[in-house]
């Protein structure tokens, strides 16, 4: 391979192809709204001649559930046709890592038009969206001199990285700016995320490990599985997922899906949908718990064995006259039975499919009950997450082949590193729970152990530098927009701002300073699975960063020269391509993958990947089920805790119970809110986007446009009809989408896709269709975690002006 | 010649256009057309009794692209003979003959030819005749996360699966000889009874 002659005609056609989509497009910087289709006919007009190279990598895929291999066809420099996993054999231990349509979608995201090309700095209003270009040497001097002063004037705990997802191998994203910071001093940290928040934090009160979850091939032992609000074949929770869930049906396991919408899943992975009202599931599984119970339906033996907190036998000291989770399930303490009638006027499931539900779930053996993390973003998240968990554990369905503990369910076996690159240590101790940023804005030095501050008994700043990498959280992916907008708009709060990413996002317009990455095909990386997988992926460098952009790690290793600490940071002078050796071959085969070939192996063989095939599936929870005296969990008790001490301890238990609870939430349909708002909105994850990544990219959003889904009956007495423009509000904001008007989803809630590029109009009403004008800011009572989908708004059809 | 044919699993296919996508990207497809489509079926009422909802909603979805039809209306429908069978038994286009007249268009039951403007021609799926002669699979098969698609010689697809091809809202599949093979989905028969429709015809 001529690397360099190579190199050399790469970038000199790629230039000329950013050319010809400029000259097509015109000024493209500052563009408000959507394009024509530009992009696609400068993809199907461009003939390359030159010799064809194949290389196998890594899917850029953001954060995406999957992880999957795509062999890119490169011509000249310009990547001409994305194909995937073509492997031989795809068996069930070994199946090929078919890419879906974001990943077969990417050219139209990698040589898009709008593409961020150099240095910009603000010249209008923050958030106005002016730009200047500037050069790169002023950039860093901008970078230099502002953490520099926030530093010498605040500490470096004034300083933020925020969470973000937007370019996510081991190598590229966040990472590389955390590890500068911290080599200078530190930065505020935070704990947790968006994804997962409460079950993050729950599942371990239960189990006292994320590791809940077999690994996926075991799917194919089961009799019976529950996709409840899951929803695998649209969202990507692991590449494959929905084809094991297919295979398992083939080997005859029942499946039935609970969830608001008729999912993608609903219709091809299971054999029943039940709708059910968004937040209303802990209200379902109470009410299965009561049948199973009452119908002495327990697996009793694994409960006397495993289980602590069940009923008044086996609580926890100095509890002994609490209330179990069997009295609450009877109703013994507040004289409610928590009976499918009960849970019928609750969550609109008849009471007799309850029944039925639980039945089945109980008695055919080894059953799954899959809870998706949708039911967790919300008002009483960790509810839910618990009284899942408590279902498979009254049933015996934990530590046996084909059953499932349920919780976060991280894989048993070895789960992936998600990040290896070394970040060093931060000197700066406070972390704050993410989803709190704002707060520690506006009131940071207020912000406490009840905000869920750890590492520190307070913070002793409030933000007041904001470096976001890949990242579209700061105004698109957070919580309540109009508040979110008014904070960093507020240049005396955030006294800088820098954004570094391939596109002006929404976020990137409130930045002073745009600095442009390349993508994860221009740049080298390592990749591994995301909750599952048996994988690494090699990402190596395709194609040459077009115009001035230049990879994450070589910013990073650029502004460290300015600081004086190039040496550090890079290591002795690694490059993207070195760290990517280290991490393989120091890294993966010195830790889970010894087997897994060297660094230099890998890249000449054009694998893009290693797996470890999984014939003998690892079960999760195995040797402590065998012998909970021998193998205890971490828990206090050592044991499964359906009552837990630890929260008891909270004396919080009207938002934190003891036991799991369903809990009316803040905003409901029950409640006096509803007069005003009556439809609950939910905003699943979409087939076209992960999160808010390619939104713009037309070849996904032309297969799946933004939509406000509505059922025909909300539609009807609102007069709306399908493919009206509606326009969506509540206290917090408005938006304005076209709609569908579908069957497909429970009367009384509307589903707006999240992750659309929020684009204001004058009124300050979205025209992008973002549910985030709507959501609030409120916290999770234990985890402080995001509650994105408890929201209550009214639809009616739009009328301009 | 042998006849070649698609198997598409309904029971199994989850609308998620990883066919489509692969389709356009190695075909270079603009959006003006979809040389593979993926229909929403969607049926059923709601009935709603004291807040409970009884009776439920029903939808699938059908992935179509050109069925390479033993009795091509098409190609009988072309004044120009540019929709014809080539070389390798496919149903293909001479965009030099093709005046852009869309009588194939209106002949196909499948809507498989379609007009693009940007190349002033009427275009259709060819199989991915390039990666067939080679042994290839199409694009889009190759692309399906969950192995709904396959592709073959009609013998072939029908040892492996039967020969079912008819399902609803499709064209009586007698008139046409499609080479498509369709494993139902659960909720075909009652589709056909409620006389289902596609869901949003504008999304086609």
């Amino acid at each position: 391979m001529n690397a360099v002659t190579e190199k050399t005609r790469g970038n000199s056609f790629s230039r000329r192809l950013f050319v010809k989509l400029s000259a097509l497009t015109g000024a493209l910087l500052l563009r408000k709204g959507k394009k024509s289709d530009d992009t696609a006919s400068v993809l199907s007009g461009y003939l390359a001649s030159g010799e064809e190279k194949i290389i196998r990598t890594g899917c850029p895929a953001h954060n995406c559930g999957g992880r999957c291999l795509l062999k890119v066809h490169v011509r000249d420099g310009i990547i001409t046709r994305i194909e995937t996993d073509d492997r031989p054999g795809d068996d069930v231990s070994d199946p090929r890592l078919r890419a879906c349509i974001r990943g077969r979608s990417y050219r139209a995201r990698q040589y898009h038009p709008d593409r961020l090309k150099y240095p910009l700095k603000r010249t209008g209003k923050r958030g106005e969206g002016k730009f200047e270009r500037i050069s790169w040497d002023e950039a860093y001097d901008i970078m230099h001199r502002e953490i520099s002063r926030v530093v010498r004037q605040y500490g470096n705990s004034a300083l933020f990285i925020p969470y973000g997802t937007g370019s996510y191998t081991n190598l590229n994203g966040r990472w590389p700016a955390v590890r500068l910071l911290n080599l200078l001093g530190g930065s505020l940290g935070y704990y947790n995320s968006y994804s997962w928040a409460c079950t993050n934090i729950a599942t371990p009160y239960v189990y006292g490990t994320l590791n809940t979850g077999n690994q996926r091939q075991d799917w194919l032992n089961s009799r019976y599985i529950i996709l409840w609000g899951w929803n695998p074949a649209e969202m990507i929770d692991g590449t494959n997922s929905a084809w094991f869930i297919k295979k398992a049906r083939e080997k005859g396991a029942r499946t039935v899906c609970i969830d608001p919408r008729m999912s993608m899943s609903a219709v091809a992975l299971a054999d029943e949908w039940i709708p059910i009202r968004p937040g209303t599931d802990a209200a379902m599984m109470s009410a299965m718990a009561w049948v199973i119970i009452s119908e002495k339906l327990t697996d009793d033996d694994f409960i006397r064995r495993c289980c602590s907190g069940y009923d008044s036998t086996q609580m926890p000291k100095g509890c002994e006259n609490e209330e179990s989770y069997k009295d609450y399930i009877l109703g013994t303490r507040d004289g409610i039975p928590k009976t499918p009638q009960w849970a019928e006027k609750i969550t609109a499931v008849p009471a007799a499919t309850i029944t039925r539900i639980a039945r089945e779930y109980a008695t055919l053996k080894p059953a799954v009950l899959y809870q998706g993390y949708g039911m967790q973003r919300r008002a009483y998240g960790e509810q839910v997450v618990r009284a899942g968990a408590a279902l498979s554990a009254i049933t015996g369905n934990i530590g046996i082949p084909g059953g499932w503990a349920s919780g976060l369910a991280s894989q048993a076996g070895g789960e992936p590193f998600w990040t290896t690159f070394p970040m060093g240590d931060n000197p700066v101790k406070a972390r704050i729970p993410v989803f709190l940023w704002t707060e520690a804005i506006i009131r940071g030095k207020e912000m406490g152990a009840a905000e869920g501050v750890r590492g520190a008994d307070r913070l002793d700043n409030n933000i007041k530098l904001i470096w976001s990498v890949a990242s579209n959280i700061l105004v698109n992916q957070h919580s309540n927009i109009n508040r979110t907008i008014k904070i960093i708009g507020d240049e005396k709060l955030v006294e800088f701002i820098a954004v570094q990413d391939n596109f002006l996002t929404p976020s990137a317009k409130y930045a002073d300073l745009v600095l442009p990455a390349c993508t994860q095909f221009e740049t080298w990386g390592v990749e591994d699975g995301w909750k599952y997988g048996e994988e690494v992926f090699l990402t190596p460098q395709i194609v040459d960063p077009p115009y001035e952009t230049k990879s994450d790690y070589r910013i990073c290793a650029d502004l460290a020269k300015r600081f004086g600490v190039w040496d550090e940071f890079t290591a002795g002078g690694k490059d993207e391509k070195a760290w990517a050796e280290w991490i393989i071959n120091e890294y993966y085969r010195k830790t889970r993958f010894p087997e897994m070939p060297k660094f230099k192996e890998l890249l000449e063989s054009n694998a893009g990947v290693y797996v470890r095939p999984v014939s003998e599936p690892v079960v999760a929870l195995a040797a402590f089920r065998k012998d909970p005296g021998k193998h205890p969990l971490s828990t206090p008790t050592g044991k499964i805790e359906l009552f837990s001490k630890p929260l008891f301890d909270m004396k919080q238990p009207g938002e934190i119970p003891a036991v799991p609870k369903y809990i009316t939430e803040w905003e409901s349909p029950f409640g006096s809110e509803a007069e005003k708002y009556p439809l609950q909105a939910i905003g699943h994850h979409y087939m076209p986007r992960v999160h808010s990544t390619h939104d713009n990219n037309e070849m996904t959003m032309n297969a799946f446009p933004q939509k406000v889904y509505i059922n025909e009956t909300d539609a009807g007495k609102r007069n709306i009809r399908n493919g009206d423009m509606v326009r969506v509000w509540n206290d917090r904001g408005a938006l304005v989408a076209k709609c569908k008007v579908t069957s497909k989803i429970l009367p009384g809630v509307i589903d707006i896709p999240q992750g659309a590029w929020y684009n204001p109009g004058e009124d300050g009403t979205d025209f992008g269709g973002n549910i985030n004008i709507l959501t609030t800011e409120r916290w999770t009572p234990l985890a402080k975690g995001n509650p994105q989908h408890t929201i209550m708004v009214q639809v009616e059809k739009y009328r301009k002006g | 010649m042998p006849q070649y044919a698609f198997h598409i699993d309904t029971s199994a296919c989850s609308g998620c256009k990883a066919c489509q996508a692969a389709c356009r990207d190695k075909n270079n497809v603009g959006f003006d057309v979809k040389w593979r489509r993926v229909y929403e079926i969607e049926g059923g009422n709601w009935e709603q009794k004291d807040g409970v909802f009884t009776s439920l909603p029903f939808s699938y979805f059908i992935s179509l692209s050109c069925n390479n039809c033993g009795n091509p209306v098409c190609v009988k429908a072309c004044p120009t003979t540019a929709m014809h069978i080539g070389r390798n038994g496919i149903t293909v286009i001479d965009s030099k003959l093709c005046i852009g007249c869309k009588y194939c268009e209106w002949a196909c039951p499948y809507s498989a030819p379609q007009y693009d403007p940007t190349r002033k021609s009427m275009t259709k799926c060819d199989l991915c005749e390039d990666y067939v002669i080679t042994g290839k699979k199409p694009a889009c098969v190759d692309a399906c996360p969950v192995r709904a698609l396959d592709f073959g010689t009609y013998s072939e697809m029908s040892e492996k699966y039967g020969t079912e091809n008819e399902l609803h809202p499709l064209p009586d599949p007698v008139s046409y000889d499609p080479g498509m093979i369709i494993k139902p989905h659960r909720d075909a028969a009652r589709a056909k009874n409620e006389n289902a429709v596609v869901a949003d015809k504008k999304e086609i």
